[in-house]
């Protein structure tokens, strides 16, 4: 079972818990203009690595709040939690924050940056 | 009826064990080879599981095209094979899903006779049951639309339930009692690991090379078509490449730049010490999360659902486990000292629409065949056979084309969560 240390209540068991699977997925810019393929990109394709993947959770039996996660997917390791709207700190959560196919999208990485600066500003 | 090539092998009947026991079962035919990669193969299938094995055979006996082979990297039938529950069914509520599992469950029907070799299928059937009024009148739209496709099920009083399984509790007192539920009669089980064998032996008869411990570590392209791909056993050159790989679809995807709408989970699983025969059928709850069959050993089969976050680690979460114990002690009270021999977890590849995809890709020679999620073994037969049938001709047939790659981005989903979401 996972030990989980919620942001807002402190270390709990994975029951409390749900997870929204992968984080920091910006809602396109440009909504009119976006292709077919682009749309489904955004609503179903997802990240599914074989190692480090930084997810959302939700203290569902608790303070109901959201958090980021940054666990490795062979070994359930969990390496950093972080707050909604903040980057990753840690050195693993880095490295598979740059991996993630949602940066290689320009566009969308952009977006990305931009709406974390605006929320810490 | 295609059928194994027999010229290859020895037929396996009552007078070929006879005849070996002459020799003290020493000089039995080997089953399949071990043979060193070519350097050239038409086509090349990435894993040797039983959907895998089953695309290679159909694709020999079929279409005709010998010039294949299977890599795997561990032993064939030693991924999801080997890990699920043997469930079988057609019971889905979709045309296009009613039509690929029907399709496998007929090919199921025959597989024995076809391979030459017992896949141990037997048709005990599959019974759903429903724990409140809404389930149970869902269930009963479920049962016309099955019915209109022409699939057998049918709907199940609580007493009628009582009599087809005696061991298992209706009491009205339960926390969610037993309001009703429907049967398929054709479903039933069947031997993993016979599935597994049964097509490599075959596959081996018309010269398909099956190449275990080999493992796939890039795939090169040349201006967008497959023209090699380096394993650990060297580089294989081929112009079609059928990936079969399971819970490991995105991690092959992502060497291509491949976006699939897949998640990979852990599903569990376990099996209890044998006992004396209890249980001739197997039953299943959605709502419960909890499937159960008992093996020709005598081991009871459980299953639960899947976890709920994407993990490859092979072996799933503890509460996951717990609940599934509980909620199998309360519905058959009489399971509650058995103990449990072992128990384990598989990856399996989800998708959004609980649907598989079986299609090209924009990367021209390049197929996937995968997110099956919780329900792939019921489906090896017929997915094998529409997939030999995408790879051979390049365009799908009408049973594989709705569940191609684009219909994510046509917004042509087939929900099916109301039918695998739990229990495959």
């Amino acid at each position: 079972m996972l030990n989980i240390e919620c942001p807002y209540c402190g270390l709990r068991d994975e029951i409390e818990f749900s997870c929204g699977g992968e984080a920091h997925i910006v809602r396109p810019n440009k909504c009119h203009g976006l292709s077919n393929k682009e749309w489904s990109e955004y609503l179903f394709s997802r990240y599914n690595p074989k190692g480090i993947f930084i997810e959302r959770w939700v203290h569902s039996s608790g303070c109901r709040r959201w958090f980021n996660l940054v666990r490795n997917t062979i070994t359930n390791e969990i390496y950093e939690i972080y707050k909604m709207g903040e980057n990753p700190k840690s050195k693993e959560g880095k490295i598979a924050f740059k991996k993630n196919w949602r940066g290689s999208h320009k566009d969308e990485f952009n977006n990305l940056e931009k709406i974390n600066v605006k929320k810490k500003n | 009826m295609t059928l194994i090539d027999n010229k290859n092998k020895e037929k396996y009947s009552i007078f070929s064990i006879i005849r070996n026991s002459f020799t003290n079962h020493k000089k039995w035919q080997i089953a399949w080879k071990n043979p060193v990669p070519k350097k050239n193969y038409d086509v090349i299938i990435v894993g040797g599981g039983g959907h895998g094995l089953a695309s290679a055979y159909y694709l020999a006996s079929v279409h005709g095209v010998k010039n294949v082979a299977v890599i795997e990297k561990g032993w064939i039938g030693g991924g999801n094979t080997g890990r699920n529950t043997t469930i079988i069914r057609s019971n889905y509520l979709w045309d296009e899903s009613a039509a690929i599992y029907e399709h496998s469950l007929k090919l199921w029907e025959n597989l024995s006779q076809e391979l030459n070799f017992n896949v141990m299928f037997s048709q005990r059937g599959v019974l759903t049951i429903a724990h409140s009024e809404h389930e149970l009148k869902e269930m009963s739209r479920r049962v016309h639309a099955i019915n209109l496709n022409g699939i057998d099920s049918e709907i199940l009083s609580p007493s009628e339930i009582k009599k087809f399984v005696p061991i298992i509790n209706i009491d009205q007192s339960l926390r969610y009692p037993i309001m009703g539920g429907f049967l398929q009669k054709r479903g039933g089980t069947a031997r993993h690991d016979a599935v597994a064998w049964g097509y490599a032996r075959a596959c081996d008869s018309y010269g398909v090379d099956i190449i275990q411990n080999c493992e796939l570590k890039n795939i090169i392209c040349k201006k967008n078509k497959i023209v090699s791909i380096e394993t650990t056993l060297g580089k294989i050159n081929t112009s079609k490449l059928g990936v079969v790989v399971a819970g490991h679809s995105s991690v092959i995807a992502d060497k291509v730049g491949i976006k699939l709408p897949i998640q990979s989970r852990p599903l569990q699983a376990l099996v209890s010490e044998p006992v004396k025969p209890i249980l001739d059928t197997v039953i299943m709850s959605n709502a419960v999360h909890m499937y159960i069959s008992q093996s020709d050993k005598g081991e009871m089969v459980l299953g639960a659902g899947v976890d709920k976050y994407n993990s490859y680690a092979q072996k799933g979460s503890f509460p996951v486990t717990q609940q599934m114990i509980a909620s199998a002690i309360e519905l058959f009270p009489i399971l509650s000292r058995l103990r449990m021999l072992r128990h384990w977890g598989g990856i399996v590849d989800t998708c959004p629409d609980a649907s598989p995809i079986i299609s090209k890709t924009e990367i021209e020679g390049l197929f996937f065949n995968c997110g099956w999620g919780t329900g792939g073994f019921k489906a090896t037969p017929g997915s094998g056979h529409v997939f030999a049938d995408l790879l051979a001709n390049d365009r799908p047939n009408e049973i594989a084309k709705p569940f191609s790659l684009d219909r994510f981005e046509k917004g042509v989903l087939i929900d099916e969560h109301g039918a695998a979401g739990v229990a495959h």
